[in-house]
């Protein structure tokens, strides 16, 4: 929620409270994912029949995507940057290569179900590709959530004009980023990579 | 919009973002949902009172034992502490609301709208049959092919998320907002025990969060994540359930604990021995809590490496908690104790839950636990933690602040006699259900043959059942009769210890009028009584004009953004189909989240 909840108190631990909240909600997310890749890994093998992970992981495309978002996250600290230095060219601009690598990223995404659909992996057909399917998805619906959030924040920007400056919403918005980010590096190493070692 | 709200009236309550409102919402939908669970439970014990009884027949039977177990957990113990940690949380720490007080509306009103959600199987007449923890692959669409599972997957997955948001809120809160000088070990043991909650909360529930949804996928959109035939398994829901659900156990214990340890030392006019003690073994009930679940599962065979790992934990977490039953006898030892019914009730908490923590060590035994699994020893044991302990002492939480949130004190007569018809039902119906397991008697079970020889304690527990449902009736004559002629309570009513006392009764909407600070734990007892136990006269919190604090403004966004998830739930009751109306109630939430964004807070 990137509505000014509160008036600003002096915090006892002296962080804002909605940063505050963010880094709780970012340890329950630690548990969720936590459950959703152990559950991948369990079922991986799993399957009764079809494809199996050796036969449909393209790990050039999911490279690419990777870095893409990777790279989304480095644009990320440069917006926030431009926002807390007050230079609102630098955070718009930022904020908006944020936003478009997100959606670069839901691209692949959407290429990368929709091949493997192609090659006869659907939701159902083996529990392993339902493990994989609910993972990643999940994971593509935080990506989907962050792309929302931040082109409302950069929309705002617009709205609002020049006097319209907290860096403290798009803060949160960038933690929350960041660890999404994360996530993802790890489902990179344990679902894409694990496969080929 | 926010602002031309008004601040009396139906629409105030809708609207309000104020956390003792929203407590006394909380504190009132669970004792609403105490009714579905209480009546309920009197079904179950009239039909088996006698054997080979057709008060009910087996589906129902097996409908009510399922409700009755997830309404008193989800939507009465757990909501009903929520109704403290609102109510009481800024008023300890001195803060003027809680860290995102929209947030807290929304937190109810999903609460509340899961709630309803889960209870409407009533009105289909489909009700879930899958017992409390929903066992796969009985819940599977192979055998549960109605919708009457999805009521119960989709009704938990609404009021969890209620739960999770209501958790980070009150760990900001905390963490964020207390008073000068209230360092961590200053804070009342109370606030400490809903920290600890919260953090079993924020880190329990998303494993819930994701066994519900492998349900929801397998249920609705065929997938076989708990279905054997598709290379899933059914331990998997097991384990997801039991990570969950034992932190659960203390999710519901805690609280009451704090609870006690507030009302022990004020009708003892002592302080809480070992206070630290007391933190730190909350803490460690907490951690330890993580690491038994699998004793739930004994008998699926997990091997004797995680057998004896997970019974070695278990005998562990025996070790704080029974040391939080010497330091609250200690605090009685030596005190000027006075016989009110709150205090009657913390006492009882004291008895019933050092009992139903004996009965827990010893399932804590594999070989032991073999023999009780799935008997009415089990019923016995989490019966005596559960409502022995967590529903007394919430009940004594009640008639302990029901001065403060009202400025009436409850009838003590009428308060002392339902206790006693509590205590007598209580331990009436729930004391024979050790013999009854012992005796071989299995759980959910709808009748049994009258030469079994389980007919006498049967009927002695259903006896004891009808006590206590005359208890809870007295309970809300009391309520009402309270509310309306109960005795005037000035401020500090029962000659508390906490920063709440400080305040009018009701407090008034802005809570303090000047920022408190504190020096001690304690800290207004110690204002109160100087070290040669003379009485002294410290000032009580003034009174000033409302208008001269900002208050958060009142707001339509949580309630809609709540139904917007509502939306989002009951999607998965008609499969694919159902995609167009989750993606309506995603709508609703975006539309509700932009309102409520550029609403002035």
């Amino acid at each position: 929620m990137s509505g000014q909840d509160h008036a600003v108190h002096e915090t006892v631990t002296g962080i804002d409270n909605r940063k505050f909240g963010m880094w709780i909600l970012i340890a329950s997310e630690c548990f969720l994912f936590g459950t959703l890749i152990a559950n991948y890994l369990i079922n991986k093998a799993r399957g009764l029949v079809g494809p199996t992970p050796q036969q449909i992981y393209d790990i050039d495309i999911t490279t690419l995507s990777t870095f893409d978002l990777l790279m989304s996250s480095v644009a990320m600290v440069l917006a926030l940057h431009g926002c807390q230095t007050r230079d609102i060219k630098k955070f718009r601009f930022w904020t908006g290569v944020v936003v478009l690598g997100g959606l670069i990223f839901l691209g692949f995404q959407y290429y990368e179900f929709s091949h493997f659909l192609g090659l006869g992996l659907g939701l159902t057909t083996n529990i392993f590709g339902s493990s994989f399917y609910l993972l990643t998805g999940c994971h593509g619906a935080h990506v989907f959530f962050g792309v929302l959030w931040l082109s409302s924040i950069l929309i705002t920007s617009y709205a609002k004009g020049e006097e319209w400056f907290p860096s403290m919403p798009l803060e949160v918005a960038g933690l929350y980023w960041h660890f999404v980010d994360v996530v993802w590096i790890i489902i990179f190493t344990v679902v894409y990579l694990f496969v080929f070692v | 919009m926010a602002k031309n709200l008004p601040s009396t009236g139906i629409v105030s309550w809708l609207t309000t973002v104020d956390h003792k409102r929203i407590g006394i919402l909380y504190g009132v939908t669970a004792l609403f949902f105490l009714l579905f669970g209480g009546a309920e439970a009197i079904f179950m014990r009239t039909q088996l009172a006698l054997p080979n009884n057709t008060f009910l027949d087996a589906g129902t039977y097996n409908g009510l034992v399922t409700l009755h177990g997830t309404t008193m957990i989800f939507l009465f113990v757990m909501p009903l502490s929520a109704a403290f940690f609102n109510y009481l949380t800024p008023l300890m720490i001195g803060a003027p609301d809680v860290a995102f007080p929209r947030m807290n509306a929304l937190s109810y009103w999903i609460f509340l709208f899961g709630g309803l959600l889960l209870n409407f199987s009533f009105v289909v007449g489909l009700l879930p049959d899958g017992g409390w923890f929903n066992y796969a692959n009985l819940t599977g669409p192979k055998y549960s092919p109605s919708h009457a599972i999805d009521f119960w997957v989709l009704g938990v997955q609404v009021v969890g998320l209620a739960s999770l948001i209501a958790a980070i809120n009150f760990f900001v809160t905390i963490m964020n907002m207390r008073c000068k000088g209230m360092t961590l070990l200053k804070m009342p043991i109370f606030i400490w025990t809903t920290l600890v909650t919260q953090v079993l909360l924020i880190l329990a529930l998303p494993v819930i969060t994701v066994a519900l949804m492998m349900m929801t996928f397998d249920r609705s959109f065929g997938t076989g994540f708990f279905d054997p035939g598709a290379g899933g398994q059914v331990i998997m829901w097991q384990h997801l359930f039991w990570i969950f659900g034992h932190p659960e156990v203390y999710i519901l214990i805690l609280p009451a604990m704090g609870i006690v340890s507030e009302i022990l030392p004020t009708f003892s006019r002592k302080p809480l021995f070992g206070y630290s003690v007391m933190v730190y073994s909350s803490c460690a009930i907490g951690f330890l809590g993580f690491a038994v679940w699998a004793h739930h599962m004994f008998t699926t065979g997990l091997g004797p490496w995680a057998q004896a790992l997970f019974s070695a934990a278990t005998m562990l977490i025996a070790v704080p908690t029974g040391v939080k039953i010497f330091n609250w006898v200690s605090t009685l030892w030596g005190g000027h104790i006075r016989f009110t019914t709150p205090m009657l009730f913390a006492l009882s908490f004291i008895a019933m839950f050092t009992l139903g923590g004996l009965s827990g060590i010893m399932h804590s035994s594999p070989p032991i636990d073999y023999q009780h699994q799935d008997t009415y020893f089990v019923v016995a044991h989490f019966h005596y933690v559960l409502y022995g302990g967590a529903v007394m002492a919430l009940f004594g939480g009640i008639f302990y602040w029901f001065p403060k949130i009202t400025g009436r004190y409850m009838d003590e007569g009428m308060g002392k006699l339902q206790f006693w018809m509590y205590m007598i039902g209580f331990n009436l119906t729930f004391f024979p259900m050790h013999f009854l397991g012992l005796q071989g008697m299995p759980r959910r079970i709808f009748t049994y043959a009258s030469d079994q020889g389980w007919n006498l304690w049967n009927l002695v527990a259903s006896a004891g059942a009808y006590i206590t449902a005359a208890g809870g009736v007295l309970f809300f004559i009391n309520i009402f009769y309270s509310l309306k002629w109960g005795k005037k309570a000035p401020h500090d009513c029962w000659d508390g210890r906490t920063l709440e006392w400080t305040l009018s009764s009701p407090p008034p909407e802005y809570n303090f009028a000047v920022d408190p600070e504190v020096k001690a734990l304690d800290d207004w007892w110690l204002r109160k009584w100087d070290k040669d136990g003379k009485r002294l006269h410290p000032e009580v919190q003034p009174e000033i004009d409302p208008s001269t604090k900002h208050l958060p403004n009142p707001s339509f966004w949580p309630m809609i953004l709540a139904f917007g998830i509502l939306l989002l739930a009951c999607g998965p009751f008609f499969n694919a189909k159902g995609i167009a109306l989750s993606l309506v109630g995603v709508l609703v939430m975006l539309i509700a989240t932009y309102g409520w964004s550029f609403e002035e807070a």
